[in-house]
């Protein structure tokens, strides 16, 4: 079996590279619009903790009597670093090698973590949408406060809106890149 | 491989393609741009004078606020409640009793409701009354010299926040208890003893019809909530006060959790003409009270404190069919009758409708003794009894109502940051607009007459953040102007205010103007120092206090060179402005005063106590630019040592003087 094409190993090796380099960069952004925070205020969620203006959303969810966002509460955030770094060294072997299970490998491990990552968002958002304190100030018969996984939505006064960030474009680009090139190893290559 | 770029190219347009749908999924925002004639509409050219007069409170500033609208052009600050240095306002001695209470002097205050003095239900332009909400008072300022008059401490209360709010022809001015407090050993009692010890107390201020003096001529005893806001009847209703409660949970500590438990809180009902008649009936009580009642008089410019020793308490578990409750959702805030009088329409802030009592339903529900039980034996009417019907998902956090004259209302939204107009019969929204940011209050001029003037509604807001130039941590406060003459309603202007408004009221201005007072007649001066001609100025010792019966006048004082005085001597600077025309204050100022300046009007007299700390001359001038020669008007004191025998002497423009006699 032949090894992948030269030109596709270098460009794998810059998206191992991109998706490290996410380490850096918040990975996904929660933006909330209202009509008194015509600015918006943002959450930036990194590979290793929680950031942005989560201090101003954890005053005004009290209100609703949802909990707390502390980075001590998602375990995840101590564990998807080394996930990221596996992702990194897996783009690194498929570079070096070349080999076509190695990039099976890299692209099946990107879809478990990244499925993964998604279900948990996704699982935290129900639960703090879901919970909520009953002796909170603000109670709306029915009313759950769980912000879409992607796009707007509006939550009584606020319009919530849910995007990657840089960080998480630095994976999910290079993540469609490196699908399209096994696609193209594995089913339209001319030998 | 050109496969595979068009396949690329395909999934990358794909992807835009969903982002771009994402994206174009966010729920729109209300559109808040201006329209192109809001300008005109607020312009008002140099030289003329706005249509409206708006009074807004100073909130914790303790003051009241003058505007003119539509222009927003701010025209005044009358001090109320705290001291100012600028006017001398509770540094003279003439002002220094209008802040004593039974604390003492109390140099601040927070004052959140005017309310203008009415007759048949319509502003009459004579009064404004204000609440004082921490020290509990009442003010009344007279608007013919937009000066504060009389104050009125409320004994037996803790925190006079439902205030004043005044009866249709004004013959009285209420307040609340916002916090309930114990009465029984005199007052002592732990604080977990809310529950049965509490009580909140409703003040019931007679305003005299012919000189607006105030008069505490009962309170009700009521049970221990919060009492909060509240609306004097009318037309149909007059005769009852209306008043909005929260913590029906009696909690004690952490009221933000704790009293937002309870599914419906109160409105309480009151009828103050049926209280009037058992208190004329002798079923009052009197208690023991020190509460200071502070009056100005024209006449002498001088404000004297009488301290009142008795209160009459009725208690209202006693007396049926004065007080009752009407159950409301979510710790009502606001708490606004119509123009017919006939609805009232209460502001739960935590609420998902804003319910609309009828009248006439509730005094049916009364007769029919349709009740659902008591709290703390007063009844409760079964709310269905008294609903007139529910304004459904009208936004978030509804504060206040105001109205206009064709049978719309407009309530304002705090969390949802808006404005929404609604029709008082069939309860249907109208039209909503945003503010920036966090309404609080809102004023349709005359909104709550029975005939509003309209035209106009005025958002006072919370929030100020990005709408004007940055000062530092601290922003200007805020209010907006919209126009609502026609069915949208149309942002205008926005304008900076003084402290932070809460309540404002307005009516136009030639309900005002009738009363214009230009300046004061020397010859009604009966102040006790007043010198009427400058021959009559002079210096007296007596004792350690020396008295300076002193003279203004473009641009002199008399007399200007004074000898005589000692380090530590009481030194009273009695000056009167013996101008006669319209804008011609005089100021007057000494070097080292431990208090302010004197601002004295025309026929003015006002008196700076000055306690000379070294020995030397002391130069002191007039503050207030008067004429060309303003910057000569100024003169000088000599302070000889203490312990020294000086001679005391005066003069003006002329060489050593009168000696003082």
């Amino acid at each position: 079996m032949k090894t992948i094409k030269p030109f596709f190993r270098v460009v794998i090796l810059l998206c191992a590279v991109a998706m490290v380099a996410s380490l850096k960069f918040p990975v996904w952004k929660i933006i909330l619009e209202a009509p008194q925070y015509p600015e918006g205020l943002k959450m930036e969620i990194w590979s290793d903790k929680i950031a942005g203006d989560v201090d101003k959303i954890n005053g005004l969810n009290h209100y609703i009597g949802m909990g707390l966002i502390l980075d001590e509460n998602f375990p995840e955030l101590k564990i998807i670093p080394y996930c990221v770094v596996i992702m990194g060294v897996l783009g690194l072997l498929v570079a070096a090698t070349g080999k076509r299970w190695a990039l099976w490998l890299f692209v099946i491990y990107q879809f478990i973590f990244g499925t993964w990552g998604m279900y948990r968002f996704w699982y935290w958002e129900y639960e703090y949408g879901h919970n909520l304190d009953p002796h909170a100030a603000i109670k709306i018969e029915g009313m759950a406060y769980q912000p879409p996984l992607i796009g707007w939505k509006q939550l009584l006064n606020f319009v919530a809106g849910s995007f990657p960030d840089i960080g998480g474009l630095l994976v999910i680009i290079p993540s469609v890149i490196i699908v399209l090139i096994l696609l193209y190893e594995q089913f339209l290559r001319k030998n | 491989m050109k496969t595979l770029t068009f396949k690329s190219i395909g999934i990358v347009a794909a992807c835009i393609a969903a982002a771009g749908i994402i994206s174009s999924c966010k729920p729109k925002k209300v559109d808040s741009a201006l329209s192109g004639d809001a300008a005109s509409k607020v312009y008002v050219a140099p030289g003329k004078y706005d249509e409206v007069y708006l009074f807004t409170s100073g909130g914790f500033s303790g003051q009241i606020g003058v505007y003119g609208i539509p222009s927003g052009r701010m025209l005044k600050q009358v001090p109320v409640f705290s001291m100012d240095a600028e006017t001398g306002w509770g540094y003279s001695e003439e002002t220094k009793p209008m802040l004593m209470t039974s604390h003492g002097f109390v140099p601040w205050d927070d004052s959140h409701h005017p309310q203008l003095s009415r007759m048949e239900g319509q502003a009459d332009g004579r009064w404004l009354f204000i609440n004082a909400n921490n020290t509990p008072r009442i003010a009344r300022l007279d608007l013919g010299v937009f000066k504060t008059r009389e104050i009125i401490e409320l004994p037996n209360t803790g925190g006079n926040h439902a205030s004043p709010f005044t009866t249709q022809n004004t013959e009285y001015v209420v307040g609340a208890s916002r916090f309930s407090v114990p009465y029984d050993k005199q007052g002592d009692e732990a604080i977990a003893e809310y529950k049965d010890k509490f009580k909140g107390t409703i003040s019931f201020v007679k305003v005299d019809k012919e000189t607006g003096r105030m008069n505490l001529n009962f309170q009700l005893l009521v049970p221990g909530v919060d009492y909060d806001l509240a609306r004097a009847g009318k037309a149909v209703s007059d005769g009852w006060v209306f008043f909005s409660c929260y913590n029906s949970e009696k909690a004690h500590s952490l009221l933000e959790v704790n009293a937002s438990q309870r599914d419906k809180d109160f409105i309480m009902a009151v009828n103050w003409k049926k209280a009037e008649e058992y208190l004329a009936a002798g079923k009052g009580q009197k208690w023991p009270a020190n509460y200071a009642h502070n009056v100005y008089d024209e006449a002498t410019h001088t404000a004297t404190t009488t301290m009142v020793k008795e209160v009459t308490v009725l208690d209202v578990k006693d007396l049926p069919g004065v007080c009752y409750y009407i159950p409301c959702p979510k710790s009502p805030h606001g708490c606004d009758v119509d123009p017919t009088g006939e609805y009232i329409c209460a502001s739960g802030k935590l609420a998902a409708v804003i319910p609309v009592y009828s009248f006439s339903k509730m005094i049916k529900a009364i007769e029919a003794k349709d009740f659902e039980g008591d709290f703390d034996g007063v009844p409760v009417i079964k709310y269905e009894a008294a609903l007139d019907g529910e304004v459904e998902r009208p936004g978030l956090g509804p504060l206040h109502t105001e109205f206009d004259a064709n049978g719309n209302a407009y309530t304002s939204f705090f969390v949802s940051s808006e404005i929404v107009k609604w029709n008082v019969k069939t309860k249907q929204i109208i039209d909503r607009v945003p503010t920036y940011y966090s309404i609080g209050h809102l004023c349709v001029p005359m909104g709550d007459n029975i005939t509003p003037y309209g035209k106009y509604v005025i958002a006072l807001n919370k929030i100020t953040k990005d709408r004007y130039l940055p000062t530092g941590p601290e922003l200007t406060q805020s209010a907006q102007l919209y126009d609502i003459s026609g069915e949208k309603m149309q942002l205008l202007l926005d304008f900076p205010t003084i402290g932070e408004p809460h309540y404002a009221q307005a009516c136009p201005a030639e309900i005002v103007r009738k009363h214009e007072v230009k300046f004061y007649k020397l010859e009604n001066n009966n102040h006790a120092a007043a010198v009427k001609n400058e021959k009559d100025a002079k210096v007296v010792r007596t004792g350690n206090d020396v008295h300076i019966y002193a003279s203004a006048i473009r641009s002199h004082f008399t007399p200007d060179n004074i000898e005589g005085v000692k380090v530590g001597d009481n030194v009273y600077f009695h000056v009167t402005n013996l101008e006669q025309d319209w804008d011609v204050p005089h100021g007057f100022s000494i070097k080292g005063a431990n208090n302010a300046e004197l601002l004295i009007l025309p026929g003015e007299t006002a008196t700076l106590k000055w306690v000379p700390d070294r020995a030397g001359v002391f130069p002191m001038y007039c503050t207030d630019f008067c004429s060309a020669l303003h910057q000569e008007m100024q003169g000088y004191i000599r302070v000889s040592p203490a312990g020294s025998n000086p001679t005391l002497k005066y003069s003006t423009g002329e060489e050593a003087a009168t000696v003082a006699k």
